[in-house]
């Protein structure tokens, strides 16, 4: 009968900490300017000329249709053979801040779909310029539709960050492949990992949650779930 | 050719074979685990709804890399030793039919609820109602959403590289290591990924309007 040991805790709990705080990292490193280039390229595709259209659309699609691996791979070592040398944390967080920006322009080309004609009429009563209206009326009022997705998208961000120990960065994943290179207790190594991700997606929906409670105060004033 | 020898870009293509096939097991796990796992949770028992709601919550919280490897060693520490295509194809099965059952569970309570009524006022037993009336009408809303997460199945059984599993991404990865043409060879998988996923994401679409349209 196998019998389960996990007294490799306590003697690698500073790496496994380490990878913690580094798929934490690259998180947070890559939700917001991930966020920026789907808001763009959502504007692109939706107000843009038509060769801003067709390249969003080309972006949009190749990232969507292709695993990150392989993304994560072109970037990485694509950069080595042009002898420009990025870090392992530096090249994992452009290829997700490229990978989540597709997807999350397409979840804030719906967001912009749904707000209603008559806001854009009447910030241009104001004579808000285009700008203006973009960032004042229109991109708060989709961030607030499309949020709960938006939340789910960088939570499987999250995630997806468990492959970039396939560039050599340490993250948990990482971590958890040395821990169990040395103990040879596979199992139970990958078992407290899940657990650890698990609580790592939670905490993230809480903190992204509680980030839309205090900058949507309509929502908190009506009293809306989100 | 590109800097490669034929025999290169062949075995890269064996690779994609094989992601196929992984393709496939998943789908078809997926299936076989995902149906169970929709009717309990859209079960009236509550221990049923609980039970199957955590694992989908713990499938799905866990990235699948990890799923990847809990599998392989735990296969393992039973005592067989078996290829990284069954480990590969098992973590496929949870994976997608964790996130298959959802998808279902919604076709399943998107059936309107006077369909349930209308079947028992003809006086159909419970299973008749289900297989006969609320089935056909729930298949039709699930086409496209099964169809769309196909190219997430396609995408993601690249990470079973991670247990040295011989599909697209892995092949690639030997064929870089070996000739350092990082750009032609991942280009390459990359397009392969993209010919298989792309036809699929565009037919996701089409039978979304169509269902629409409707």
């Amino acid at each position: 009968m196998y019998e389960f040991d996990f007294s490799f805790l306590s003697d690698y709990l500073p790496d496994l900490i380490n990878g913690v705080w580094l798929t934490i990292g690259m998180t947070v490193a890559s939700i917001l300017p991930g966020f920026l280039l789907g808001t763009v390229v959502a504007v692109a595709r939706l107000r843009g000329g038509p060769w801003a259209q067709r390249i969003a659309t080309i972006y949009v699609e190749a990232i969507r249709n292709t695993p990150l691996i392989i993304q994560v791979f072109w970037l990485f070592f694509g950069l080595a053979s042009l002898q420009v040398h990025v870090g392992s944390f530096a090249a994992a967080v452009i290829a997700l801040v490229i990978n989540v920006g597709a997807y999350t322009a397409e979840i804030m080309r719906a967001g912009f779909q749904t707000i209603p004609r008559g806001q854009l009429e009447a910030a241009s009563c104001l004579s808000l310029s285009p700008f203006q209206s973009l960032v004042y009326i229109e991109v708060p009022q989709a961030v607030e539709r499309v949020y709960p997705a938006l939340v789910s998208q960088f939570v499987l961000m999250m995630l997806a960050t468990s492959i970039m120990s396939q560039i050599s960065a340490e993250e948990l994943t990482g971590v958890a492949y040395m821990i169990q290179s040395f103990t040879f207790r596979g199992f139970e190594v990958y078992l407290v990992i899940a657990v650890l991700y698990l609580g790592l997606a939670s905490l993230l929906r809480v903190v992204l949650l509680g980030i839309a409670e205090v900058s949507f105060p309509r929502r908190r004033r009506l009293r809306t779930p989100l | 050719m590109l800097g490669l020898t034929v025999q290169q870009i062949a075995y890269i293509f064996q690779g994609a074979g094989w992601t196929i096939v992984l393709s496939l097991l998943g789908f078809v796990g997926g299936t076989i685990f995902g149906l169970p796992l929709a009717l309990a949770r859209s079960a009236r028992a509550r221990w049923l709804r609980v039970i199957s709601s955590g694992l989908v919550q713990f499938i799905q919280g866990v990235p699948l890399p990890v799923i990847m490897f809990v599998v392989y060693f735990g296969i393992s520490i039973g005592g067989f030793e078996v290829p990284a295509l069954v480990a590969a194809g098992l973590a496929m099965t949870l994976y997608a039919g964790a996130y298959l059952g959802e998808i279902w569970k919604g076709c399943i309570q998107a059936v309107p609820k006077t369909q349930w009524e209308a079947a028992e006022c003809l006086a159909l037993t419970k299973p008749q109602r289900f297989v006969h009336v609320i089935l056909p009408q729930a298949l039709r809303i699930a086409i496209p959403p099964t169809v769309g997460f196909l190219v997430q199945i396609v995408k993601n059984t690249s990470y079973a590289v991670v247990i040295n599993f011989f599909d697209l991404t892995y092949s690639a990865k030997v064929i870089n290591n070996s000739t350092f043409k990082p750009f032609t060879v991942f280009t390459i998988a990359a397009l392969i990924y993209f010919a298989i996923c792309f036809p699929m994401s565009v037919m996701a679409r089409r039978f979304e309007r169509k269902l629409h349209r409707n």
